[in-house]
């Protein structure tokens, strides 16, 4: 264990900058947080979270992928890739450096995304546990400690002093590379922290959410639930909830023609839109109910069926507080699943 | 980052070939612009065809894995990227990348047994490879039976090819129907699932049912009433498609991609999932 005084955190995100490009949250001034790239003078925010998901660094809401030059006839693919800079995101919460192991399953897998991974490989993230936890936190229902947040390196922050842990190698490194401004020490202070964070756990509206009724093999149960109908009525298909999601990652390609040729990018998607699934031909899911219920069976049943039992949710609550009909995962995981999640 | 391959990149292919096939099918020969073959593929398997500038779609690859030299595609001009390939001329580049999917066990389920391939309008496209596929290797499989069906005589794919060649082998029953009678034709009328069961099928073989969803569903129920086992019985599937890697998440039906635990399903397994195809 390893910390800083908070006096020094400039000094700190300094010495970061030196060598990759930092992100932090930083507040807005509506209020909101958002991550942005750290430069001299840039306070970090003291926000429960960011209002959109850290998934941009490794999967942007829109990026090129290959462009192409046509002569006549003739096709001519251009690799329009480069190397990203190294970059480390401080501030992650414990829900969404979980999200980065679920995004990594879908894009690490066989064939691996090399957009994606390059990026993964570039990134250094330093998680920060935390301090309290909103009434829309649930993500102890997946597993997820917010006082103990994963990451290349863990951090707490006190009234005083921040603290750190590294957990893999890329995270050891930086800490020694910034020996200068910290200082070792014991664990007392952030054990001493956990315990208050785990107090306030305890008093959260939804601690006892649970996944009962979920997870693979559930289809055949769940499917044809008369409740989608309901639960789905007043979905207005805005996919406001798949935009915030830090695990959503349905994507679309497309061509866009620059006038001297051709990009193909990549761009966010949503199930939630009714032209998703649309072909030539028809639609398989044609009804606002089918697209709704599909979003909600990918994230607690296909999923954790393709993906030995985990869930792909966090518990992060942003669709919960973003939703314009207020309609969300948990209404869904108590409805659906028959647990009172009180 | 030149050296690295992503799936999501296409190689160039050139079309060859334009075969005029029906008033709206057309059937492109493809290979590399250096006159090879784009990539192996094993029958059923698709590929991922693209014009820069309008779209990228998913189609079967019509061509045997066994042709060496180029590969096929019967296309139906129906969408943006189908109406822009229908109007390309031979020399024309386009971009190809693939194989995608899970093919047809012909190596094990199908090795040995009796096969009956069902067909409706371009679904003959991606049976045709399978087909021709057990046409060359001939003495694995047993007898072959082919009904292929289609709206009228000229909206029958591969006309040729099947009077002039698969009619002629031996072994191989083909049976023709057109929807509506026509001049000139004196085959069987009517739909492909009323002719499978005239037809009357002995059980103990493996059929492949390919066309347009309400021709499958009705020629499933035909075979189970003459006593098919629906392990017995295949058929693709056709989703919409970004990636084809089981990534950009449209394709799904329950837990499974249509583009990589797919296209090829076997009936009872199909049955399991949301009938949300």
């Amino acid at each position: 264990m390893r910390k800083c005084s908070l006096d020094k955190i400039n000094l700190l995100f300094a010495e970061i900058a030196k060598n990759a490009v930092l992100y932090l949250p930083v507040d807005e001034n509506d209020g909101s947080a958002v991550y942005k790239k750290w430069e001299d003078g840039t306070a970090y925010s003291n926000a429960l979270n960011t209002v959109r998901s850290p998934k941009d660094f490794f999967f942007p809401q829109t990026e090129n992928l290959m462009g192409f030059k046509t002569l006549g006839k003739t096709i001519e693919v251009i690799d329009t890739r480069v190397e990203p800079d190294d970059f480390v995101i401080f501030g992650v919460r414990a829900c969404d450096v979980r999200s980065f192991d679920i995004l990594d399953r879908v894009f690490l897998s066989e064939p691996v995304d090399s957009f994606y991974a390059s990026r993964r490989n570039h990134g250094i993230i330093i998680s920060m546990a935390c301090t309290r936890p909103s009434e829309t936190c649930f993500c102890k229902t997946f597993g997820i400690d917010p006082a103990e947040p994963q990451g290349d390196i863990s951090a707490w922050k006190t009234e005083t002093e921040v603290f750190f842990k590294s957990n893999t190698a890329k995270g050891e490194n930086l800490l020694t590379a910034l020996d200068g401004i910290l200082e070792d020490c014991d664990n007392n202070e952030v054990d001493a922290q956990k315990a208050k964070i785990n107090a306030v756990m305890n008093r959260l509206p939804l601690k006892n959410l649970t996944t009962d009724g979920f997870g693979g093999g559930k289809t055949a149960e769940i499917f044809d639930s008369p409740k989608w109908e309901e639960l789905s009525e007043s979905c207005l298909g805005c996919g406001t909830c798949t935009f915030v999601c830090p695990t959503c990652q349905c994507y679309d390609i497309k061509d866009f023609n620059t006038g001297t040729g051709v990009i193909r990018f990549r761009c966010w998607d949503s199930c939630m839109y009714s032209d998703f699934t649309k072909m030539a031909h028809g639609n398989n899911r044609n009804t606002q109910k089918e697209r709704f219920r599909q979003r909600f069976m990918h994230k607690l049943v296909y999923y954790p069926e393709n993906n030995e039992e985990i869930f792909s949710c966090v518990g992060c609550g942003r669709c919960l507080s973003k939703c314009p009909i207020s309609m969300n995962i948990v209404k869904v995981m108590k409805e659906i699943g028959g647990n009172k999640g009180e | 980052m030149n050296n690295i391959n992503d799936t999501l990149i296409p190689k160039i292919g050139v079309i060859t070939d334009v075969r005029i096939d029906t008033p709206d099918i057309k059937t492109f020969r493809v290979v590399t612009p250096d006159g090879k073959k784009a990539f192996d593929h094993r029958p059923g398997q698709c590929a991922m065809l693209s014009v820069p500038g309008v779209g990228e779609a998913m189609f079967s690859i019509t061509s045997s894995p066994t042709n060496e030299e180029y590969m096929e595609f019967s296309i139906k001009k129906c969408g943006c990227v189908t109406d822009w390939l229908h109007q390309a001329e031979a020399g024309q580049q386009i971009t190809i990348r693939g194989p995608y999917g899970k093919p047809f066990p012909v190596d094990d389920v199908f090795a040995g047994k009796d096969l009956l391939f069902i067909a409706g309008g371009v679904g003959l496209a991606p049976l045709r490879s399978v087909i021709n596929y057990c046409r060359h290797y001939r003495d694995r499989y047993g007898k072959i039976d082919i009904v292929y069906g289609s709206r009228s005589k000229d909206d029958l794919l591969d006309y040729n090819e099947i009077i002039e060649e698969w009619s002629k082998d031996n072994g191989v029953n083909v049976y023709l129907t057109i929807d509506n009678p026509q001049d000139g034709w004196d085959g069987h009328v009517g739909f492909v699932p009323n002719y499978v069961k005239e037809l009357g099928f002995n059980t103990n073989k493996v059929a492949v049912i390919c066309g347009p969803p309400v021709m499958i569903k009705f020629t499933l129920d035909g075979l189970c009433d003459i006593g098919f086992d629906k392990t017995n019985v295949y058929t693709t599937l056709e989703l919409r498609m970004k990636c084809g890697v089981g990534k950009c998440g449209r394709c799904n039906v329950g837990a499974k991609y249509v583009c990589k635990d797919g296209p090829v399903f076997r009936c009872d397994e199909l049955e399991e999932l949301p009938g949300e195809y």
